[in-house]
Formats: C-alpha cells, sequence, structure tokens
C-alpha cells in the first residue's frame, strides 16, 4: 500500500465521526521505483491532508518532507522528488493500520490492507 | 448452448472467487480478452479530460486487477478494492501497478470525502442485491455502497458501473439507489438487441446538476442495424426472426438427392426378374409428391 492511498483511506466503522487518519504500524516497507510525473503531483497536492502525509511518511522511516507545505513549493523540482518519493514508491508491505477513535486494528498483509469489518461494525 | 449459471446465484463473492475461479483470470484469454473489452469501454465512457494528467481512479470489485491493467495502461494511478483474497493474490502476482484494498462495498467505501477522480467497476454491484449472510439487507448495502462513493468523489467526477442485473427489478433498485445518493445520470446500453454482446453500464455523475446535465454517452450498436457487428452474439439474434419459408435452399438440396422415374422402374425390372411379385408399373410410378406434402 502506498502513502497516497493511505491518505485517502479512513476507518469506515459505525458510530466514528474521524476516522482519518489511520495510525500506522510498521512491520517491513518495501520500496519502488516509479517515473515522476510532476502533472500528477500538482493535481494531487490539493487532495493530500499534509499532516498526516508527513506523520505516516516519517512512520514508514522518510523524514526529508516537510511538515507544512504550500502550493507554492510546487515548483521546487527538490520539493516534487521527495512528494513523489513518499507518495507513491513508499510501500507499507506489512503492518497495521488503526482507527484513531476506537484502535480497532486492520492488519496489512502483501500490502495489502484487510478493511473488512464485522457485522457490528456496519 | 446453455449459459453458464449467474455466479451470483452460487455462493458469496469471498467464496465463489476461490483460487480456482481466480486462477480463470489469468489462464483464460477469453475472460482476459471480455475483461479488457469491458474495462477499455468504461473508461471511455467516464470521459476524463484529454489533457494526459494522469488521475487517481477508484476500481470496485477490481479482482485480479484485469480491468486496473487498462487504466494503467492509459497512465492512471488507481486503488482496487475486492472482497476476494483469492482473487487479490492473483493480482499480486500479475504484479499489478495499483493499491488493493481487501473490503466489502455493501460495508461502504472507507474514503476522504471528495480525493477521488473517477470510478470505474466491472462485473460487480449486481452482488450487492444478494442477501448472503443473515446481517445482509441488499437496499441498505447498496445504500451504503452508494452514498460513500458520492462522498468519495469529486464534484463533477463520474462513475462507470458495468453491472449484470438479474432481471428489471434488479436494475431499478440498482439504479434508484444510485439516484437516492445524489447521483445524475443513466443506464448506457451496448448492443440491446444482442443477447451475448448486450452490455449495461450504469454511467454516474457526481455533483450539482449544472455539472450533470450533459447528455448520457450514446451506447454502441444502437439504432443501425447490428450487421456490421462481427460479435457472434448478433447474428444468433437475426436468425431468431428469420421465418421457415424464406429457407427454400434447404429443400431444393434434398430434392436433388431424390432418385428419379428410371432408376425405380430399373430397381423393378431386376426384382421381376428374381422371381418377386412386382406392382405393374403405371402412370404413378415414381412420380413426384406435390409440394405440399
Amino acid at each position: 500500500m502506498r502513502l497516497l492511498t493511505h491518505n485517502m483511506l479512513s476507518s469506515n466503522i459505525k458510530g466514528v465521526s474521524s476516522g482519518f487518519p489511520l495510525r500506522i504500524e510498521v512491520e517491513k516497507v518495501v520500496e519502488k521505483q516509479v517515473e515522476m510525473n510532476a502533472d500528477f503531483l500538482r493535481n494531487m497536492f490539493p487532495k493530500i491532508e499534509w499532516k498526516a502525509f508527513a506523520y505516516a511518511a516519517k512512520a514508514l522511516g522518510y523524514s526529508d518532507l516537510p511538515e507544512e507545505a504550500d502550493s507554492s513549493q510546487l515548483n521546487s523540482q527538490d520539493f516534487l522528488q521527495k512528494f513523489h518519493h513518499a507518495l507513491l514508491e513508499l510501500h507499507l508491505e506489512e503492518g497495521v493500520l488503526i482507527c484513531p477513535e476506537t484502535g480497532r486494528r486492520f492488519p496489512v498483509n502483501r500490502g495489502i490492507p484487510n478493511m473488512l469489518l464485522h457485522e457490528d461494525e456496519v | 448452448m446453455k449459459m453458464a449459471a449467474r455466479p451470483e446465484l452460487q455462493a458469496p463473492p469471498e467464496i465463489f472467487y476461490d483460487e480456482a475461479e481466480a486462477r480463470k483470470y489469468t489462464s483464460s484469454s477469453r475472460i482476459i480478452e471480455i475483461q479488457a473489452n469491458l474495462s477499455e469501454r468504461a473508461l471511455e465512457l467516464l470521459a476524463l479530460s484529454d489533457d494526459g494528467v494522469p488521475r487517481l481512479l477508484l476500481d470496485i470489485g477490481c479482482g485480479s486487477g484485469l480491468s486496473g491493467e487498462t487504466l494503467s495502461g492509459n497512465g492512471h494511478h488507481w486503488i482496487g478494492l475486492d472482497i476476494s483474497q483469492a482473487m487479490l493474490n492473483v493480482a499480486l502476482e500479475r504484479e499489478i501497478e495499483g493499491d488493493l484494498l481487501l473490503g466489502d462495498m455493501g460495508q461502504g467505501l472507507g474514503l476522504r470525502p471528495g480525493v477521488i477522480d473517477g470510478a470505474i467497476s466491472i462485473s460487480a454491484v449486481q452482488w450487492l442485491c444478494n442477501a448472503d449472510k443473515s446481517s445482509h439487507e441488499p437496499r441498505l448495502r447498496l445504500k451504503a455502497f452508494f452514498g460513500s462513493l458520492y462522498r468519495c468523489l469529486a464534484r463533477g467526477a463520474k462513475a462507470v458501473l458495468q453491472v449484470y442485473p438479474e432481471n428489471l427489478s434488479q436494475r431499478q433498485l440498482i439504479v434508484s439507489s444510485a439516484m437516492r445518493a445524489g447521483f445524475a445520470g443513466g443506464m448506457v446500453v451496448d448492443f440491446p438487441h444482442s443477447s451475448k454482446s448486450r452490455k449495461e453500464y450504469l454511467v454516474l455523475t457526481c455533483g450539482p446538476p449544472s455539472l450533470s446535465a450533459a447528455a448520457l454517452p450514446k451506447a454502441k450498436g444502437e439504432g443501425e442495424s447490428c450487421s456490421d457487428d462481427d460479435s457472434s452474439g448478433d447474428e444468433e439474434a437475426q436468425v431468431v426472426s428469420v421465418s421457415d419459408r424464406h429457407r427454400p435452399k434447404k429443400r431444393q438440396k434434398l430434392n436433388k438427392k431424390v432418385k428419379g422415374r428410371e432408376w425405380v422402374l430399373r430397381k423393378k425390372e431386376q426384382m421381376r426378374r428374381k422371381g418377386n411379385i412386382i406392382p405393374p408399373d403405371t402412370k404413378y410410378t415414381g412420380r413426384k409428391r406435390k409440394a405440399r406434402f
């Protein structure tokens, strides 16, 4: 699972009002090289919750991202490179996602988070 | 040929799509081709603006990632959701480029509001019409699905859901659930006159009416004759309408093989020489039967 997906995911449990961002427990992280596309990054930037994104990157062991970011930085090649790396190249392979409100744990196996809810959580 | 039974009637999706079924999605070139065509058409109906910017798309019921491959092929990033672990395992083997989630669309999509640029779904949504567990209520599951889909899509984004509704009431249930969630749009039916290549796409637009005022895209194979379509399904539909009296050729062929009066007379003569009792030759011998016979 890439951080792009982590930044979109929120806990879906019934009665949870702020299921975002899911906390991360890391067991294994892998990196996969992807070609950078600046247009896509500029397009995605307004949709990214930066605080959660920087937190997730740090959890995966990448701490080069700034705490704050605004759209003016998108012209810097250096920033784009870091943004790209954290967004698309870091994968959480094994670990756990944790609902911030209820503490429910969603296991991540082979890069696939198991988001299936129990019957009483729907 | 007997049509294969609907998978929806056999078992819940997470059980039906087991290892063996999932294997078909890598080994059968027929299934792969059908899936590729469906997702190609769904992407076309999604009508993303043609500026070359990759989008973040959602593939609901992504299965083994065949439809995702089409999305990747067009340069888009995607997140796939499926309920079958076996299918997702196949997707991992295929080294697809999107991210995968194990989840049940009937429980709603756990995604932040307004972040997805478009969604496709190939042959998945009709599963929601089934109640596979005692806790399942199709109406509520459809409501949860369409509601969460509406929320996670960006304003003006589209969702194209290819569905196989079993009957009219399932179709109505699916469409009305979508409308109730706030979507605008409707069904686009490709090849409506063919039983095999007929495909239904629910094309939905998310957002204020001004954005969704654009008419539905035109369906394929509608109106004009289906004969120029190369798929075999249309021939099948045409044969049905041909009435018997327009098939004279078969009769003529049969007549040619019938032996004539001369042959009958010769045979009778042979039998007489053998000493058998044979009726006399008359004007009726070896006579051709009337057409109405």
